[in-house]
């Protein structure tokens, strides 16, 4: 009566991206001090740590949920929920700042509609905080994805953002 | 124990080669004060309160995390220690909210009485204040974490302790919060409720659902009967609340009960007794049918939780006998109300318990008949004991009174259910006699007496060798269901019980505790064992009254009805 789980147990969400992590829990499950490479594997995998995901790591390296939830809530680099296809990074280094970087940011957020650290509703883009990206030279400075776009100015905001789709 | 010399305030003093700088100072008669530090849990040397000066060392050390060396030359009263415990304390009083006037914890703070020792006067900081919401979806056990103090005890005991995994730290810097997965309500977790962090927590921060003002409530509306059961394991720890020690104090707890106005003062050890012969023969009926064994006591709702959440495969193991505390309910409201006259919904059961989870317990969906519940109101032994102080009774002043009848008669063998191996003690005093038929007259079952972890024996009976576990703290009893898992756990019989010690270590007992506390309530339960005409269960003249003229007989069909549970598969991370 009691052979497998109840109802409401478990059910992972019909996606070959479990199928993979399935494939890296097996990898990482067995190893000392693997959490951090299986979670940023996984962020990798999803874009984010999804839930369920967490569930199944907490299940395979036989730790607490909590245990794994502490872990990725403590390191910046690690989000719990879907960003965006493009994460744009305005610096508010202090040369930037002195350059404008906040008129550059204020652009940003009024073209996307969003706050910092927030994600467009079509998963499109995401601005994400940064203190200073060590491109001084360049300021006021963003970057997208990999990309650095130097000596901006607001005008120039809405063409480079059209051109991630 | 190599022992070595160390100079603790110019005082030579011969230490244990691997004691910390903490219990040195101990051992020289030297109080540091201490606020992470817990006996029984990792030490972590987290708030830094218990900093001194080591010579050679050129920072302050956190003295319960620093291990002597010969020779080592420690201060701990300099005014550069001084300065720095008082800064620290202060810098935690800034970011607390000062409401100690109203807290739960008021006068039973350990941060109220660390910031008056270490002499602070004034709060030099001010700043930025977290602000949290406090979490009260548990029907056991109140979140408040802007009185969080981060001091780790409760996430030591809750992971090391119980295995539960429920509170973990979350976030970072000033953001750190001590939560459940997501800051969800531990109601909607997979919480067991047991309350340990309610016991270790230094602060307000957690405590036990306070439920004082319904029962208040109940007893001054003239419509109901209220009646009250009080857990074994209460008598043997209220007594602390006042400041006496941990004995036996079973007739000033009926005293004082009455003189809270209950209509009758009943003994949850009347159908603890009930539980043992039920318990007994549903044992025996397994093992001559084929049943599945080892069998589980259910006595411990936590616990339940725990199987239910963690080995829900396993759920067919646990016995299915309701607990003592709701029998009583529902026979309050069946065999009681039919001889007073009274109708179900008349009568207003209130119990007395060491434990926070049987508050949980008494609000499952299973422990109610046509809507009416069991038991309505739980309170905890410290809740009691506010009682006892807003109706100013001084408690230690209190004549010995005696419970009501019938369902306040009963036998050693329920008393010893509050300590850890009490209900196998109790279930083997009552089966081996009727599996001989014979008189049992060694009636004390050492092996599984005590606070060891898990305990194990083999009995010889009537030529059948009967083996038992018992584990107390969730912790070990993790350990014994992955044997069990396995398929290497050849027992008959095991008794597990939430908390370290049995019920006596209670998440709802008075505070503090450590392992001389838990000893001394151990030590008194089993003399109150001793001091009772009657040792073994199925000589309870009340409970034979019970059968003759209600029940029938062990098993039978109105024990099905009202005595008899069935548990619930649930998710391992969350509620359902």
């Amino acid at each position: 009566m009691f052979e497998g789980a109840c109802a409401c147990a478990q059910q992972l969400p019909n996606n070959g991206d479990y199928d993979r992590l399935a494939e890296l829990l097996n990898k990482y499950k067995q190893q000392k001090g693997a959490l951090i490479p299986m979670l940023q594997e996984t962020q990798k995998l999803f874009g984010y740590l999804p839930e369920p995901a967490m569930e199944q790591i907490a299940r395979a390296f036989a730790v607490p949920l909590g245990h794994i939830y502490g872990v990725a809530t403590f390191y910046a680099q690690f989000y719990l929920e879907p960003r965006g296809r493009h994460v744009i990074r305005v610096c508010q280094g202090t040369a930037c700042h002195v350059r404008g970087s906040s008129k550059i940011l204020d652009r940003v957020k009024q073209e996307l509609g969003i706050n910092a650290g927030e994600t467009t509703k079509d998963f499109r883009y995401t601005i994400e905080p940064v203190a200073c990206i060590g491109a001084c030279g360049l300021a006021p400075v963003m970057m997208i994805n990999e990309n650095t776009h130097g000596r901006l100015t607001p005008e120039m905001m809405s063409k480079i953002l059209l051109k991630y789709e | 124990m190599d022992m070595i010399t160390v100079k603790i305030d110019g005082k030579d003093i011969q230490v244990p080669a691997d004691a910390t700088v903490l219990t040195a100072a101990q051992m020289a008669g030297i109080d540091i004060p201490t606020l992470c530090y817990y006996p029984g849990l990792r030490p972590e040397g987290a708030c830094r309160v218990c900093a001194v000066e080591v010579e050679g060392v050129k920072s302050l050390v956190a003295s319960c995390v620093y291990p002597v060396t010969p020779g080592a030359v420690i201060h701990t009263n300099t005014p550069r220690v001084r300065n720095a415990r008082r800064t620290i304390v202060e810098l935690m009083l800034a970011n607390h909210p000062n409401s100690c006037l109203t807290c739960e914890r008021n006068n039973n703070c350990e941060l109220q009485q660390i910031a008056f020792k270490v002499g602070v006067r004034k709060v030099s900081f001010s700043g930025e204040r977290r602000e949290w919401l406090k979490d009260e979806t548990s029907p056991s056990v109140v979140r408040d974490p802007e009185k969080c103090i981060l001091c780790g005890r409760c996430v030591k005991v809750c992971n090391d302790i119980q295995s539960a995994g429920i509170l973990n730290y979350n976030n970072r810097g000033f953001d750190t919060l001590v939560a459940p997965v997501l800051n969800r309500g531990l109601g909607s977790t997979s919480c067991v409720a047991c309350g340990q962090c309610s016991v270790v927590c230094p602060v307000g921060a957690i405590t036990e659902k306070n439920d004082v003002d319904e029962v208040w409530r109940a007893l001054s509306d003239p419509k109901l009967h209220v009646v009250v059961q009080t857990a074994p394991a209460v008598r043997v720890a209220i007594g602390e609340e006042f400041g006496l020690t941990s004995s036996v104090e079973t007739g000033k707890l009926v005293a004082g009960l009455r003189r809270l106005g209950f209509d009758r003062v009943f003994d949850t050890d009347f159908t603890a007794d009930l539980t043992i012969i039920e318990e007994a023969h549903e044992l025996l009926h397994r093992i001559q049918n084929g049943g599945t064994l080892p069998m589980i006591t259910s006595c411990s709702p936590g616990w339940i939780k725990f199987l239910e959440h963690n080995y829900p495969a396993l759920l067919p193991h646990l016995s299915t006998c309701k607990s003592p505390q709701q029998m009583f309910g529902a026979l309050a409201k069946s065999y009681y109300a039919d001889k007073m006259g009274l109708k179900p919904e008349e009568i207003y059961v209130v119990s007395i318990m060491p434990c926070t989870a049987k508050k949980y317990e008494a609000k499952r969906p299973e422990m109610s008949r046509d809507g009416i519940v069991d038991v309505d109101a739980v309170l905890t032994t410290r809740e009691l004991g506010r009682m006892f102080e807003e109706a100013g009774i001084d408690f230690a002043k209190l004549p010995d009174e005696e419970f009501d009848e019938p369902m306040g008669i009963s036998t050693g063998a329920a008393v010893i259910f509050g300590a850890s191996g009490g209900v196998m003690e109790a279930a083997l005093r009552t089966a081996v006699e009727v599996i001989t038929g014979k008189e049992l007259h060694d009636i004390e079952f050492a092996q599984v007496r005590g606070l060891e972890g898990i305990k194990e024996a083999t009995l010889d009976v009537a030529g059948q060798k009967v083996k038992v576990a018992v584990a107390n703290g969730l912790a070990n009893a993790r350990k014994l269901m992955d044997l069990l898992a396995a398929g290497q756990a050849d027992y008959h019989f095991i008794e597990i019980m939430s908390c370290p010690g049995g019920c006596i270590g209670g998440g709802g007992q008075p505070l503090p505790v450590d392992m001389e506390v838990r000893l001394a309530r151990m030590k008194a339960i089993y003399q109150a064992d001793r001091d009772l005409p009657l040792r073994k269960s199925h000589e309870n003249p009340a409970v034979k009254e019970l059968y003759k003229t209600f029940l029938g007989k062990p098993l039978g069909h109105k024990s099905h009805e009202l005595l008899h549970t069935s548990y619930t598969c649930r998710p391992l991370f969350k509620e359902c």
